[in-house]
């Protein structure tokens, strides 16, 4: 048994210790894709952005729808239902869209850019290049990730607005709140450091996110077996390690 | 334009002559290796050495790490021991941008082409050369339909990776491992899965390359058949060292046991029929249960 938690736990530390490496490898290399290799970081800002609008938009819509059907139903105790822009705005902005987001972005691009990479590794693609003196890191790897770290934060602002307009249809449209009033209250009491700390959380989920994601695809065992589990392992990870670091984050500016 | 490209082209041409006639007669060569995987000793003090211009192939049983050895030459693995060294350089001493300045040299063709999914034919052949050089696209152009038509499929330039059947698929990674002119081709496995047309088609552009190019070539290959009639010289690999050397018609007269059972294709002698086992008697009487 204690034989059984020491294994795991140095497996843990191991890959923990790997991922760290390598996240610093992604770092070092991205400055070169960044400035000189743009082109393909669009490609994967759309890969991982745009086609992941979809998700987000509807998820996005029925979160804020959820917040006014809840926000009111609470508020009315208090006869406070014109605070519900605000409620809606604090949930949303400070915490649901950056972390919501990053769990629908770990399972709708997350998935695709393990599964990809790990299937271009199967197939020996990454071997080939290794082959044409072209380093795979820097050509496939690092434009993937980079991508991901500049969509994540435009995906989780999409989410807070079509959040708020979910919350607007149905406290507005639906429970009669006064439009001026959920507006207003909502601009008067949100600040800027409200938003700052939404934006903050999703570049820092936008780097755990990716960075899993790749280092996932990439360490995965060359057989359709293990592509599979790495996009398994993707979606765990990173889930657990948002949710943990949304804490940490969350604390640490209080 | 056209004039410049046919310039550059015999520009090419005598450079390479050049090198080929500074080098010594071995191009590669291998001592005393040493690999292990986990606890298999995959080489024992393995040696070995290629010459420039012929058509070399490394045969052997499933398993004697063949595809190992290739990878061990072109450092995407490190041996444990011993030196593998290319045009006299010691190619564990290369740091990375040398590394990648001798792997420009060689042109790999592996066993399922590993072409890029996302580029189209003639992208994965261009690929190289927008890496790697500042061509314009139309010289760009020029090359790659050269050297697809070379493979026959000047016809499937658009064409997506997922379309082509395995033979095509492999042409197009032929193509796309020439297309920087590499002084060494090296080809793992090619002839496996194909039907009879395609793999007469590749045992003739490996020849042709060979003896139009100037090229060494190095195949990895259990189709004795096909090797034969492509091969200049050939090692058996067994037991993680050279068994038997020579030209194919050498080999198949050779009076080694290990050498007859492959060449021959028989299926007991000393790669056993039989994986390790206890007693068959005793294991069906349940004796060995008790």
């Amino acid at each position: 048994m204690l034989r059984e938690i020491y294994i795991a736990l140095t497996e843990f530390l191991r890959t923990f210790g790997a991922f760290g490496l390598f996240f610093l490898r992604l770092l070092r290399h991205s400055p070169h894709v960044l400035f000189r290799r743009f082109p393909l970081v669009i490609g994967q800002v759309y890969n991982a952005g745009a086609l992941s609008l979809v998700i987000i938009m509807v998820c996005g819509l029925f979160v804020g729808a959820v917040l006014g059907l809840q926000g009111i139903d609470i508020l009315t105790v208090f006869n406070a239902e014109d605070a519900v822009g605000v409620f809606a705005a604090f949930a949303l902005i400070k915490e649901l869209s950056p972390v919501v987001t990053a769990l629908l972005f770990a399972g709708r691009a997350g998935t695709a850019l393990a599964s990809e990479i790990g299937l271009m590794k199967a197939t020996d693609q990454l071997s080939a290049m290794e082959m044409m003196a072209v380093n795979p890191v820097r050509r496939v790897v690092v434009p993937r990730f980079v991508g991901g770290v500049i969509a994540m934060p435009l995906l989780v602002a999409i989410f807070s607005s079509v959040g708020l307009l979910g919350a607007h249809l149905v406290a507005v449209g639906l429970l009669g709140v006064d439009v001026g009033a959920f507006w207003q209250q909502m601009q008067q009491t949100l600040e800027m450091e409200d938003i700052r700390e939404g934006i903050f959380k999703s570049i820092a989920f936008g780097f755990v996110a990716s960075g899993i994601a790749v280092f996932e695809g990439y360490n995965a065992i060359p057989t359709a077996e293990g592509v599979g589990r790495a996009t398994t392992r993707t979606v765990v990870n990173t889930a657990i390690a948002v949710l943990i670091l949304d804490f940490m984050i969350t604390a640490a500016l209080l | 334009m056209q004039n410049g490209f046919l310039l550059s082209c015999r520009r090419l041409v005598s450079a390479r002559r050049g090198r080929v006639a500074k080098q010594s007669n071995t191009l590669i060569e291998i001592r005393d290796l040493v690999y292990t995987r986990g606890a298999r000793r995959i080489f024992d003090g393995l040696n070995l050495s290629i010459d420039p211009g012929r058509v070399t192939a490394i045969m052997g049983p499933s398993g004697t790490g063949k595809t190992t050895l290739l990878r061990l030459i072109t450092r995407q693995l490190v041996p444990d021991s011993g030196s593998i060294l290319v045009d006299g350089v010691d190619i564990a001493t290369l740091n990375q941008a040398e590394l990648y300045e001798l792997r420009q040299r060689f042109g790999m063709l592996f066993q399922n082409g590993a072409l890029l999914t996302d580029l189209s034919v003639f992208e994965n052949v261009a690929f190289p050369l927008r890496e790697h050089t500042r061509l314009t696209n139309r010289l760009i152009r020029h090359v790659v339909l050269t050297k697809l038509h070379a493979v026959g499929l000047r016809g499937a330039a658009d064409l997506m990776p997922q379309e082509l059947s395995g033979g095509m698929a492999r042409r197009v990674a032929l193509a796309r491992a020439m297309v920087m002119d590499p002084d060494i081709l090296i080809y793992d496995e090619p002839f496996v899965g194909l039907d009879p047309i395609s793999m007469g088609v590749i045992v003739r552009l490996v020849r042709r390359m060979n003896d139009a190019l100037g090229i060494t070539s190095i195949i990895v290959s259990h189709d004795i058949e096909e090797v034969s009639t492509v091969a200049d010289c050939s090692f058996l690999l067994s037991d993680g060292s050279v068994a038997a050397s020579g030209s194919p018609a050498e080999l198949t007269k050779a009076s080694s046991e290990l050498v007859r059972q492959f060449m021959h294709g028989m299926a007991d002698g000393p790669v056993a029929f039989h994986y390790a086992a206890p007693g068959y008697e005793e294991q069906l009487l349940g004796r060995d249960a008790e």
